[in-house]
């Protein structure tokens, strides 16, 4: 066994050529995290992971103890989509690890990178239906990129390198590590593989030089364009290449939920979110637009409204990543698979060559621009005041008019999260943590605890509402534990709202099973695991409740008491075409 | 359109469930399916056939791509190609039948690999439409049981699909 010391010695060197040198499974397991770079996970103990536990005892990556595996999950993921970086878990095998699928589940929908470790029992009892045993490969199989069950300690360091080879490069995605126990404590000398050699994947990175030519040309041509990005443009960091993109060819943007934050929501080219409760002017263009260029989105249901009304005049240039987004929903007329990051580069290359034909492009789209902006000025985005009851959507104004440029917003899912895609104004990538594609109720509080993690100093605010928070509302514990200050902000209307809304509009007012009637005493709640609890059902009080909170040094929960029938509008009923809104409720 | 592909897989721990799978979860369905590996011991071999128009081809080539255990997929639908299925059938034959049985293996080239007094079992080999037809002319006599390999599938002329 090694102390902290002596692995600190240890891991500098090369331990192939150590011939007396042995680690044991967990030992090369958090040796190989560490060689990848790892600093922080995610976890929960348990019988099948006690020797990772006790090797991590000693070492020198920090452990962060989640108080449920799926918020454990939600924290890496988190932490990925805020740094980049690859987001780490360690779980127990059986209950602990059937806890992570919704975690893994969510990630996997929204493309995050991630590696989740879950323990097994011993390989001699797989099968048996032993004590805490779940086929957890099997289990996962569709919602990860790939897993491993390791059968041989000698495959774990290759397993490993490929793991994170595989959740952080092409579409990324989370990757699950199933390692029994006696592999945990078998030992053997330990080398860390430089390179991987997979014969079935290759991701694509740079794009068709002719393509992009192409894509080019058709930019250069068309009248009516907009530029319809998705979250694979913050996966790429191709936020200033698509600001850049943008502002050259003074194209109007449009942004899925997934990509708030990957253009600033306050540029006079941004038209907010598109799809069942986008802008009228984003919906509006993209239904006019005679050139529809999509950057890593990939066509969802709840964007593209009916498929046969979506962008019928346009013709569709598809970048991406992923060869299977290409013609998976939406036939494209041009599709180019690359890294966005470098398709947009040799994108604006292109373009620089041709600085006349811009200039007059960005002559001949001004009209297009213009008639944009008079759908601007008839539907702007808007919800009625009120001085007697707090509305929701002003409570999304005031932080995102309070909070600092550079603060995470995270948030759970239903209606909060739809106003706080259509109120905040975000300004800066990376900044935007929801769940988008598996749409995970409690995702947001354990999403902003991991990117808290990742950056202390900055802040962070998960928008909440009262169903939502209570799927995990244990990660009180954890934020007091570490001390992260997360500031919460429950817009409490006792509903289940989204669900409400719909029964409002199309179950005849029926709210079946909506009404949460048993208020919570949210500030109490706080209270009990050590937090700061705050609450107002005043207009004039929003205001400085959260500038307390953002002034208290310590995880706050607001819970803010919002008039509770409000609805989120504009919405494209189900079965409609997206220009075909519901704009008053 | 009935599509016949061939997959080259890792040979490894969970491949077959991955592969299967896709269809279940993505709504493609398989309507035969055969593996085994390939002189690598480390590849295997999958020959999978598939129904569905060019928009669902497109999807079940480019998710079957997708799988990292995957290393290449070839659709031979548009190819030459020569396919072969294996079939066992055991098939009643007394006294008055046992000649018809023989007469029919012997038009279709087919085998008897096991006999007893009340039966012979046959073994045939052929495309898929060949294998129907022996088992039309069979079944009035008695079919007590029958096992098909589904199709395997090589491409026409001297290239090979290399892994």
């Amino acid at each position: 066994m090694f102390g902290s010391e002596s692995l600190c010695v240890l891991q500098g060197r090369d331990f192939s050529e150590e011939t007396s040198l042995k680690l044991t499974g967990s030992q090369i397991l958090l040796e190989s995290l560490r060689l990848e770079g790892v600093e922080t996970v995610f976890g929960y103990p348990g019988g099948a992971v006690i020797n990772i536990y006790d090797d991590l005892y000693d070492s020198p990556i920090k452990h962060i103890l989640a108080r449920h595996e799926q918020a454990a999950v939600h924290a890496a993921d988190g932490y990925a989509r805020t740094t980049g970086e690859v987001g780490v878990v360690i779980a127990t095998s059986g209950p602990g690890a059937t806890n992570t699928v919704t975690g893994i589940a969510t990630a996997y929908m929204d493309s995050i990178p991630m590696v989740i470790i879950t323990g097994q029992v011993p390989t001699a009892l797989i099968g048996n239906d032993a004590f805490q045993e779940a086929d957890i490969c099997g289990i996962t199989r569709p919602c990860t990129k790939h897993n491993f069950l390791v059968q041989d300690l000698r495959d774990l360091p290759r397993m490993i390198k490929e793991a994170f080879f595989i959740a952080r490069t092409g579409r990324p995605g989370p990757v699950l590590i199933d390692l029994p126990k006696d592999i945990q404590v078998a030992s053997m000398k330990f080398s860390y593989p430089d390179t991987v050699k997979m014969r079935g994947y290759k991701p694509t990175v740079d794009g068709d030089e002719r393509q992009i030519g192409k894509a080019a040309q058709m930019m250069l041509k068309a009248k009516r364009p907009v530029l319809y990005v998705g979250g694979g443009a913050s996966l790429a960091n191709a936020d200033p290449e698509l600001l850049k993109l943008a502002e050259l060819l003074q194209v109007p943007v449009t942004t899925t939920l997934m990509a708030m934050a990957a253009f600033p929501g306050e540029h006079p080219l941004s038209l907010g979110m598109l799809g069942m409760h986008g802008t009228y002017f984003a919906n509006m263009a993209v239904t006019e637009c005679d050139l529809l260029v999509a950057i890593g989105a990939r066509f969802d249901d709840r964007v593209t409204g009916r498929i046969d009304a979506f962008a019928k005049k346009a013709k569709i240039i598809q970048f991406d990543i992923d060869p299977s987004s290409i013609h998976k929903i939406v036939r494209v007329d041009l599709p180019v698979v690359g890294d966005l990051k470098s398709v947009l580069t040799s994108l604006l290359r292109q373009l620089d060559e041709k600085p006349q034909d811009i200039s007059v492009q960005i002559e001949q789209t001004s009209a297009w621009r213009k008639e944009i902006s008079g759908w601007k000025a008839k539907h702007p985005m808007g919800y009625q005041a009120s001085k007697s009851v707090i509305k929701p959507q002003y409570v999304i104004e005031k932080l995102s008019e309070l909070s600092n440029q550079d603060a995470i917003i995270t948030t759970e899912v239903g209606q909060h999260q739809m106003w706080a895609a259509q109120f905040f104004k975000f300004r800066q990538a990376r900044t935007f943590l929801t769940s988008g594609g598996l749409g995970t109720m409690g995702y947001g509080l354990p999403a902003a605890l991991g990117a808290q993690v990742a950056f202390p100093e900055r802040q962070v605010i998960d928008i909440s509402g009262d169903g939502s928070f209570q799927m995990n509302s244990q990660e009180l514990a954890t934020l007091v534990q570490y001390r992260l200050p997360v500031k919460i902000a429950i817009l409490n209307n006792n509903f289940l709202g989204m669900v409400r809304q719909w029964q409002q509009l199309f179950f005849d007012k029926r709210y079946s099973q909506t009404c949460m009637e048993l208020p919570i005493d949210f500030v109490k709640l706080a209270e009990a695991y050590g937090a700061t609890g705050l609450r107002t059902d005043k207009v004039d009080d929003v205001e400085n409740v959260i500038k307390k909170a953002f002034e208290i040094d310590g995880p706050v929960l607001m819970e803010f008491k919002v008039s509770r029938e409000e609805n989120v509008i504009p919405m494209v009923p189900a079965g409609k075409g997206i220009h075909e809104m519901v704009l008053a409720s | 359109m009935k599509h016949t592909i061939s997959v080259l897989v890792e040979n490894e721990f969970g491949v077959l469930a991955r592969v299967a799978g896709l269809f279940s979860g993505r709504g493609f369905n398989i309507e035969s399916l055969s593996v085994a590996p390939t002189l690598e011991p480390d590849t295997s071999r999958m020959t999978i056939v598939t129904r569905g128009d060019d928009r669902v081809l497109e999807q079940i080539t480019k998710q079957l791509n997708k799988l990292i255990s995957t290393i290449k997929v070839v659709d031979f639908t548009d190819e030459e190609f020569v396919e072969r299925e294996l079939a066992l059938v055991k098939v009643t034959a007394e006294s008055d039948s046992r000649a018809e049985v023989l007469r029919i293996v012997d038009i279709f080239r087919a085998k008897v690999v096991d006999v007893t007094p009340k039966s012979y079992t046959v073994e045939i080999t052929g495309a898929p439409a060949k294998i129907d037809a022996v088992l039309v002319l069979l079944t009035p006599l008695g079919i007590k049981e029958v096992v098909r390999s589904g199709p395997v599938v090589i491409g026409r002329g001297s290239k090979g699909v290399a892994s």
